[in-house]
């Protein structure tokens, strides 16, 4: 078949469709990727920072490459190459000021790691102060910033650094460049050079030929030419003789071990080192573990500590608020929306503004009228002592507890259930509570045979709708709540806003989403998303 | 629903009760709103009724609440913020939800449902989340802490209600008006304008008072994205509650009732508005 | 409100505005410098104070606008959320001492050259010198401006005490003689070493009993003792309101508000000096900042730590100025024209008994501390 135009019909037909598809997804393209990027995209973010955990890799690098030999189930500490690994990175940490980042970060997973981190960084740039003090002992010029920076860094470098000096310039110095020489002959000597020329310049913006080195860098230095004294001929004229006379000289050994120990004695034992390499990998599941109450141990996965559970309690009450608050609008709802269903038009009309005044008016205003209502000093209050039915010496406490977040939640969810429960009880056609009464039932078995099956579609309606709405509550929990009054939303804005400890919030937040969109899925199961009414 | 001549005592006592009751349950629903709309009328900074209110002696009242939520600056500002941000964040919500409010009213559309449950999602996910990514993520695009990072966000959270309301007036649509335009010779944006546009008005409208609403009352992702310099009334009135309630609470909070009542009407008329255009319509 | 209105109305009344002019000769002009500032202060009337005291003469004299933010509390972490966000949204932030040497260690503060930045004493002595009369220099970045204590108020028309008055902080925890409502802050610091205290410990065995094994806990289980008559506050101004409202009995906060509550609010409340706990308070210059912004938080630096502004600070609230300079300039209150002095914490009769906040232990142990103390309150 063809169409007018001589186009045969399919394709006419085929085309008209694309084009309708194609028009339809253009008009709903703008807002889908609008919402894809100002709201999927965000909670994409959280699903991934609750598992992610660069940190730890990122701060102690050599650390925890080295301690993948160590045997998780060790009694005793690693050897002396990971501690001295640990000093490597936590100078550079120190001097960067991420240690005490990551001290908060492994202080989530073991107590203790925090005021660990945070002491022994105020120790570290210390270590091997006596070793270095020994070199330049042994020939005053290693206490020379300059010696260092001639050493090791490119003839090229130094020139163009000199004549940088001489404008008297204060900023714009020359990066450190390591000549082939020092990178071939005393590469980890350089390599530490390196970090700490890279730091001294960009980061403290300091001159570095007035900046003494690291002790780490005399102290490997030693190492390297005790190791291989033959690399002292690599260099020319007088820094030969200079490492010649250190691979000769008596210069003692240094000893990490022992340094961290004297900083703070927890770190000869194992367990500062089993967190470290639990939590060493760039993603963990640790967030999750600790948002159930959970945590790795060398044995593998157990409960945390007994006054660190807490997550699963607050998930419960949670449940549980949300429960109660629930039945509760179900209880004072049903009978408001029966009454709203069976009236007149122009009376339920009426009263339907009673339902959508408080439904339209800000959670704000509602909370703080049951502020104002319910303190010690409020208007309740004043009632109940005023018609004498409590003294006025026991004034009920009704906020900062679980009953102030009930009564106040139960309030504001309350238009929540009347709106589905009257649109589905305004289906119900009044005859058939009439037949059942007519055929001899009488008003209780016709409400509870007849009637009530029928409105069972608004009451699931509603209740989801509540249950969703009140277990992601923030706000009036954390006004009303007092301290066992809150949920775990709250939970999570305090690890936002508070501890920080992001990873642990997402988690959280990752958790009450999945609840959240389970019940979503029922919900729009039972009632269709599509039949959403609002007011 | 009134009471049948032949109805016996005991049905008589109930359906008494019953009233008693549902007007106990609608006293609930609506006193703690109206009781604070005369408290904030107190001479006194207190929150409950004083001696002098209840005789009802002028003295008792006053408006120096009033005149503290509109001249103090730490009032004055947050409202100009929040009239700053919701009306800007309701055009873009408006603007973007209705078009696809009319890409999905369209016949075929591949993975309408996957789109529509997309689109819902700001008004499903809890606020406390939504804020805690978009706090992590506008941090890393920068626009935590800026006035378009909590506009953006606003709008997000107010496209669903537009979408809904909107999808509601096209469902009772009779596509063939716009094939009769067309027939007749408009264009499609002409079609838009004379034909759909004033059919679906009523949904627009109500989806934008939904969409300006959700902006003016957002408190949890404004405390988490918004600067100290953008801080807006409900997020002084959260402040204000944590620290010190103070009878200017009463006052912002009686403003703010007065403009959801406004609302309220506006939406009523609408609503009737649209019924009765329904009514001509050929359906 | 009552405090702040109040606060407010009297700010406003007695600024001398003939006396901003008279020091705008003093002032340096301000070169490459940003046109507003976000302050993050305390709210309610230490706030106030710093508003009526620097910040107005401040904008008098530049036209800078300052907008304020009530997050100090919460300093640290906002600091480091902002950081990490990286949109500094702060241009000076007030904080306690061991919150400002958290900032410090975490390079979240820069580092402020007292000498380069700050203005000499009125008296020619160097800002190091002058600040360090008073023992308030704790670390590099940390301008102070304030010594305050946090103490303990109480009602003084409390029937159920049948006539007795607490005299001593272990009152707080006798729930027998001195029954109702407590108001604590809902964060550690403080509340341990009060609890230890009345567990019996010794003034100088507080941290080494909190570092111990089991030293937290016992704290804890000292606080679990009145847990269920207490409001936990998370401001400052939350205790003065909660008293005067009558919501509960004593609580702990601020001296200097409590100062406002009783001396300027005639509330039925009175100060219960035992056991104060000392600290300083100032600002730090959050790292991140243009040098537009950088340069105008130093110029407003140097004018709002001078020996005169801190000396004014204290005509409105009862903190003690923490410049040596600055103290025998401690006068009357703006309003009140009471005598300030027997209303600072560092008056020898209120000081009988006193804590001072040991700041390395807090610093080093606040993260442990803190977990375990919000996993205590949440169960």
């Amino acid at each position: 078949m063809l169409t007018a135009d001589g186009v045969p019909l399919r394709r006419s037909l085929n085309r008209a469709l694309r084009r309708q598809k194609l028009r339809a997804m253009l008009l709903i393209a703008p807002l889908l990727v609008f919402v894809l990027i100002t709201f999927l995209a965000p909670i994409g973010d959280m699903l991934f920072r609750s598992v992610e955990n660069q940190i730890v890799s990122n701060t102690l690098p050599r650390t925890v490459a080295s301690l993948s030999d160590w045997d998780l189930a060790s009694e005793t500490p690693p050897d002396e190459t990971v501690f001295r690994a640990l000093a490597h990175d936590l100078v550079i940490a120190t001097e960067l000021k991420t240690h005490t980042r990551l001290g908060s970060r492994l202080n989530y997973e073991a107590s203790g790691m925090s005021s660990l981190l945070r002491s022994t960084g105020r120790d570290v740039e210390d270590f091997g102060e006596d070793l270095s003090a020994s070199l330049a002992d042994l020939d005053p010029v290693w206490a020379e910033p300059v010696t260092w920076a001639d050493l090791l860094g490119d003839p090229a470098w130094r020139a163009e650094h000199e004549s940088w000096a001489a404008t008297g310039q204060r900023s714009g110095a020359p990066a450190f460049q390591p000549s082939a020489t020092a990178l071939t002959a005393l590469p980890r000597t350089t390599e530490i050079y390196g970090a700490f020329a890279r730091i001294t310049q960009e980061v403290n913006g300091r001159n570095l030929m007035r900046q003494d080195p690291w002790h780490l860098v005399a102290i490997t230095l030693i190492e390297e030419i005790k190791a291989d004294p033959a690399a002292a001929q690599a260099f020319a004229g007088e820094h030969a003789a200079r490492l010649a006379a250190i691979a000769g000289a008596d210069l003692a050994q240094a000893d990490f071990t022992a340094a961290f120990a004297d900083s703070n004695d927890r770190w000869i034992t194992p367990t500062p080192w089993s967190v470290i390499a639990l939590y060493a990998a760039p993603y963990t599941p640790g967030y999750f573990l600790n948002a159930v109450d959970l945590g790795k141990t060398p044995e593998g996965i157990a409960p945390r500590p007994a006054d660190e559970q807490v997550y699963i309690m607050l998930f419960m009450r949670t449940l549980w608020l949300s429960l109660t608050i629930t039945a509760l609008c179900l209880l004072l709802g049903y009978p408001v929306a029966w009454l709203l269903a069976n009236l007149p038009a122009r009376q339920a009309n009426l009263l339907m503004i009673l339902v959508l005044l408080p439904f339209w008016t800000s959670l704000l205003v509602r909370t703080s009228a049951w502020k104002v209502l319910l303190q010690r000093q409020g208007v309740i209050n004043d009632v109940l002592v005023w018609i004498g039915l409590i003294g006025d010496d026991a004034r009920l406490v009704m906020i900062n507890n679980q009953l102030g977040t009930v009564i106040a939640m139960t309030h504001i969810l309350l238009p929540f259930m009347i709106l589905p429960l009257y649109s589905v009880m305004k289906t119900i056609p009044p005859t058939y509570m009439r037949a059942a009464k007519s055929l001899g039932a009488n008003d209780w078995s016709a409400f509870w045979r007849v009637y009530f099956p029928q409105s069972v579609p608004g009451i699931a309606a509603g209740c989801i709708l509540v249950f969703i709405l009140a277990i992601g509550y923030y706000i009036t929990p954390e006004l009303m709540g007092g301290a066992r009054g809150v949920f775990i939303s709250n939970r999570i804005a305090y690890h936002i806003g508070t501890s920080l400890n992001w990873g642990l919030a997402a988690a959280l937040g990752t958790i009450l989403l999945i609840v959240v969109l389970v019940l979503y899925w029922v919900y729009d199961r039972f009632v269709g998303v599509n039949n959403v009414k609002l007011g | 629903m009134s009471l049948p001549v032949y109805a016996t005592p005991l049905q008589r006592i109930w359906h008494v009760a019953f009233r008693v009751l549902c007007g106990l349950i609608f006293f609930f629903l609506v006193a703690p709103i109206l009781i604070i709309i005369p408290l904030s009328f107190n001479a006194q900074d207190f929150f409950t009724f004083t001696p002098e209110m209840l005789r009802l002696d002028p003295a008792g009242f006053s408006l120096k609440h009033y005149d503290d939520f509109f001249n103090n600056p730490d009032w004055r500002l947050p409202l100009l913020n929040s009239l700053a941000i919701a009306p800007v964040a309701m055009l873009i919500s408006v603007g973007l939800g209705t078009l696809a409010a009319i890409g999905l009213s369209q016949s075929h559309v591949p993975f309408k449902g996957a789109i529509m449950a997309i689109l819902i999602s700001p008004m499903i996910v809890p606020l406390v989340i939504s804020a805690a990514g978009m706090y992590f993520f506008y941090s890393r695009i920068g626009l935590q802490g800026t006035y378009w990072g909590v506009v953006l966000a606003h709008a997000a959270l107010g496209t669903p209600f537009v979408i809904i309301t909107v999808t509601a007036t096209l469902v009772g649509f009779d596509q063939s008006l716009t094939r009769a335009a067309a027939s007749l010779g408009a264009g499609p944006l002409r079609t838009f304008f004379k034909v759909q546009m004033p059919l679906i008005l009523p949904g627009v409208v109500a989806g934008g008072l939904f969409a300006f609403i959700t902006s003016f009352d957002e408190v949890v992702v404004v405390i988490f994205l918004g600067a100290p310099g953008d801080k807006t009334l409900p997020w002084q009135m959260f402040t204000g509650l944590r620290e010190q309630i103070s009878p200017t609470i009463l006052a912002a909070a009686t403003v703010l009732v007065t403009v959801s009542a406004l609302l309220l009407i506006t939406l009523e008329i609408l609503r009737r508005r649209s019924e009765r255009l329904r009514g001509l319509s050929p359906n | 409100m009552k405090i702040k209105t109040l606060l407010g109305a009297t700010a406003l009344a007695t600024l001398p505005l003939s006396a901003g002019v008279a020091f705008a000769q003093d002032l340096p002009a301000c070169e490459n410098c940003a046109d507003s500032m976000v302050l993050m202060s305390w709210g309610g009337a230490y706030q106030a104070s710093q508003v009526a005291a620097y910040a107005e003469p401040y904008t008098a004299l530049t036209g800078v606008t300052i907008t304020w933010d009530e997050g100090s509390n919460e300093a640290v972490a906002k600091m480091r959320a902002a950081s990490e966000a990286g949109n500094m949204t702060f241009d000076l932030v007030d904080v306690e001492g061991p919150d400002a040497q958290r900032a410090c260690d975490e390079g979240l503060a820069v580092e402020v050259d007292f000498d380069a930045v700050l203005a000499p004493g009125t008296d020619g002595s160097s800002p190091t010198d002058d600040f360090g009369a008073s023992g308030s220099i704790i670390n590099d970045c940390f301008v102070p401006q304030i010594v305050f204590s946090t103490t303990f108020g109480y009602r003084t028309d409390v029937a159920a005490w049948n006539g007795k008055t607490p005299d001593s902080l272990c009152a707080v925890f006798d729930l027998e003689n001195f029954p109702g409502m407590r108001a604590l802050e809902g964060r550690p610091k403080k509340n341990l070493e009060w609890a230890l205290l009345c567990d019996g410990v010794a003034k100088d065995d507080l941290y080494d009993v909190l570092s111990s094994d089991g030293g937290v806990d016992r704290a804890l289980a000292k606080l679990d003792t009145i847990r269920d008559s207490v409001v936990w506050w998370s401001a400052g101004a939350e205790t003065p309101q909660l008293l005067a409202d009558g919501e509960v009995v004593m609580g702990s906060t601020y001296n200097g508000r409590l100062f406002s509550a009783i001396e300027e609010q005639k509330q039925p409340i009175a100060m219960l000096w035992d056991w104060q706990v000392f600290d300083y308070d100032g600002w730090v210059v959050p790292a991140g900042l243009d040098e537009a912004r950088m340069n105008r938080v130093m110029h407003f630096l140097h004018f709002a730590t001078d020996t005169q502004r801190l000396a004014d600070q204290a005509k409105y609230i009862s903190y003690g100025p923490a410049r040596g300079s600055s103290q025998p300039l401690v006068s009357t209150h703006a309003t009140l024209g009471i005598e300030m002095a027997p209303h600072m914490p560092t008056n020898p009769a209120n000081q009988k008994n006193y804590l001072v906040n040991n700041i390395e232990w807090w610093a080093d142990n606040q993260d442990e501390v803190e977990a375990v103390f919000q996993n205590w309150l949440a169960r």
